[in-house]
């Protein structure tokens, strides 16, 4: 009995030994069966030469050499193996087998691309439609992905039907309002409306992605992140694409025919379409696989933005002159902002709240303060014309967001200055942005809704 | 102490490529065979980190000088065999040439005799 017990001893020894060895990136897993089938070798031929159980253990791992000097010797023979591979196929289904997670973003991903054609068969043909079949497309395309993808994250986090209306909630809501609403085709509330809904809706899908839960900051902050490298897939894809759909018409005009109409009847809505979810699911997929790349970019484009900044105001200081208020002088200062508060967002989302102020963050308070400077002097000549003018939809949406963003940006400002005079902790940075993502979602909610009616379809 | 001197690390990994390469010319092995019979053969005076010889199996796997294939033990254990293949055995012939002209040339210099010096012969 003694010895049934002692073997149940060296079997969780051998358990947990195992255990330590399959975290080294560089050891896989049939390693792992070599290196155990070793040690069971030399504790069995240590037993026989009279040591007990413990000791013969204990001799053997320690035979078999530290951790760390023989990862770093697997990793030298193996070196492919710390560039961690993003799992397509699931570490339990085995080498080879897709995963349950991949099978069903696959499906959605092909049920999003062929959503997108499900209006031929009532006759909306995006290459032959008129301005309405244009304009319904355009008012509706987020309608035809984002639902698939918030489906992805209800399935994957298993929320309950309670959830799921609330959750399709806001996507049922959101196409009453594009087809309810009589817009004027081609109209600048419609426009508006088209441009705002899929913000809406992608806030939307940060429900299902917190799994109901969106109250949490965590889980807010998590979508943050989830966005950034969402959207860096999504341009990888989107390189991809563009070469297939380059090599589609060259190889096809190589041989005398036109593929140009299958580019643009299929190959583009459809793919985009798919690379939407796909790129949803991988970032889903390697969020602790593979380093973030957004709060990499981040801190490579935060000294450059600040740099621009500085010599823009510069500029404008030692030449005198004043912004030329244009059509788009708004709408180009609101994308400034916007790259602002993003460089911004992501810094934060991946900084360690623990740690103490630095350069960087010193670094990223100029940032600000230079593009409120940048953005006060803009507003003036903007809120000049506008009384000159008048309101007009476009004016009312860039200026609401304008303000949104600014408030934003002052009182970011105000808590960088008190984190770096050590007044306050890092954390309630970081909250101030998580509470703040419900403001956007009001707004674009109502650029769709209200603005229409307000400014009568125009 | 352990017994024995202890090898230099260059020495050691410039070794192993001919000594697993000349037990695997005695028929297939694994891994915890492969420790002992060098523990043998050297009269336990060469002493190897036990999980160090992996790595090297398996870059003679993949430099196609050894086969590797999945069996099971005595006791029904999934274990891996090694195997020497003709370019193996090719390598063999090749290294026992180049540690000859090593050995010959160390042979003629005066740190033979200091080797028999300190050998006290």
């Amino acid at each position: 009995m003694a010895h049934e017990g002692g073997m149940q001893v060296l079997e969780e020894r051998i358990t947990e030994w195992r255990s330590y060895l399959r975290r080294r990136q560089a050891i896989d897993a049939p390693d792992v069966h070599e290196l155990e089938d070793h040690l069971r070798s030399q504790v069995a031929g240590l037993q026989e030469a009279g040591l007990d159980e413990e000791e013969a253990f204990l001799i053997g791992v320690k035979r078999l050499g530290e951790l760390d000097t023989l990862s770093r010797e697997f990793a030298r023979e193996h070196s492919e193996r710390l560039w961690k591979r993003l799992v397509v196929a699931d570490a339990q289904a085995g080498e080879g087998h897709w995963s349950r997670e991949a099978l069903v973003a696959l499906g959605l991903a092909i049920a999003a691309a062929l959503a997108i054609k499900a209006p031929e068969l009532f006759g909306l043909r995006i290459e032959d439609g008129g301005p309405a079949t244009e304009s319904f497309y355009i008012r509706n395309f987020s309608l035809f992905v984002l639902p698939f993808l918030a489906g992805f994250f209800a399935w994957k986090r298993g929320m309950d039907p309670a959830g799921l209306m609330r959750l399709a909630a806001p996507f049922i809501v959101g196409a009453l309002a594009v087809n309810l609403i009589p817009f004027t085709t081609g109209g600048h509330t419609e426009v508006l409306a088209a441009l705002h809904l899929p913000m809406a809706l992608w806030l939307a899908v940060g429900i299902g992605y917190a799994g109901g839960a969106w109250r949490s900051h965590d889980q807010r902050m998590n979508y943050v992140r989830f966005s950034g490298e969402w959207f860096i897939y999504l341009a990888l894809i989107a390189m991809g694409g563009g070469v297939l759909m380059g090599s589609t018409v060259f190889i096809f005009s190589a041989i005398g025919m036109d593929a140009e109409w299958l580019l643009n009847t299929w190959i583009l809505p459809c793919g985009v379409m798919g690379a939407i979810v796909i790129a949803g699911w991988l970032a889903e997929a390697k969020q602790s696989v593979i380093e973030n790349m957004a709060p990499v970019l981040t801190l490579l484009f935060t000294p450059l933005f600040t740099l621009l900044l500085l010599a823009f105001l510069g500029t404008m200081v030692w030449t005198g002159s004043g912004i030329n208020v244009e059509r788009e002088v708004l709408i180009g200062f609101d994308l400034l902002l916007v790259v602002v508060v993003g460089l911004l967002l992501y810094s934060i989302s991946a900084r360690d709240p623990q740690a103490e102020p630095g350069f960087f963050d010193a670094l990223q308070l100029a940032l600000v303060i230079c593009a409120l400077l940048v953005d006060a002097i803009a507003l003036w000549a903007i809120l000049a014309r506008i009384s000159e003018f008048g309101f007009s939809p476009n004016r009312v949406a860039a200026l609401g967001e304008n303000l949104i963003l600014v408030v934003n940006l002052g009182w970011s400002a105000v808590l960088y200055a008190r984190f770096l005079r050590r007044r306050a902790g890092f954390a309630a940075l970081e909250r101030w942005q998580t509470a703040y993502i419900p403001v956007y979602a009001v707004w674009a909610w109502i650029v769709v809704v209200v603005f229409p009616l307000v400014f009568r379809f125009q | 102490m352990p017994p024995g001197i202890d090898i230099g690390k260059d020495l050691v990994a410039a070794s192993a490529t001919p000594l697993v390469l000349a037990i695997l010319s005695e028929g297939e092995s694994y891994g915890y065979a492969i420790i002992k019979r060098v523990d043998e053969l050297s009269g336990g005076e060469l002493q190897w980190t036990d999980g160090m010889l992996y790595p090297v199996l398996h870059r003679l796997e993949r430099n196609g000088l050894v086969k590797a294939n999945w069996g099971r033990s005595e006791s029904g254990r999934r274990r891996k065999y090694y195997r020497l293949t003709d370019q193996g055995s090719e390598e063999l012939a090749n290294q026992q040439r180049q540690w000859r002209i090593v050995n010959e040339t160390l042979r003629a210099t005066p740190f033979n005799s200091f080797l028999l010096a300190t050998q006290g012969i």
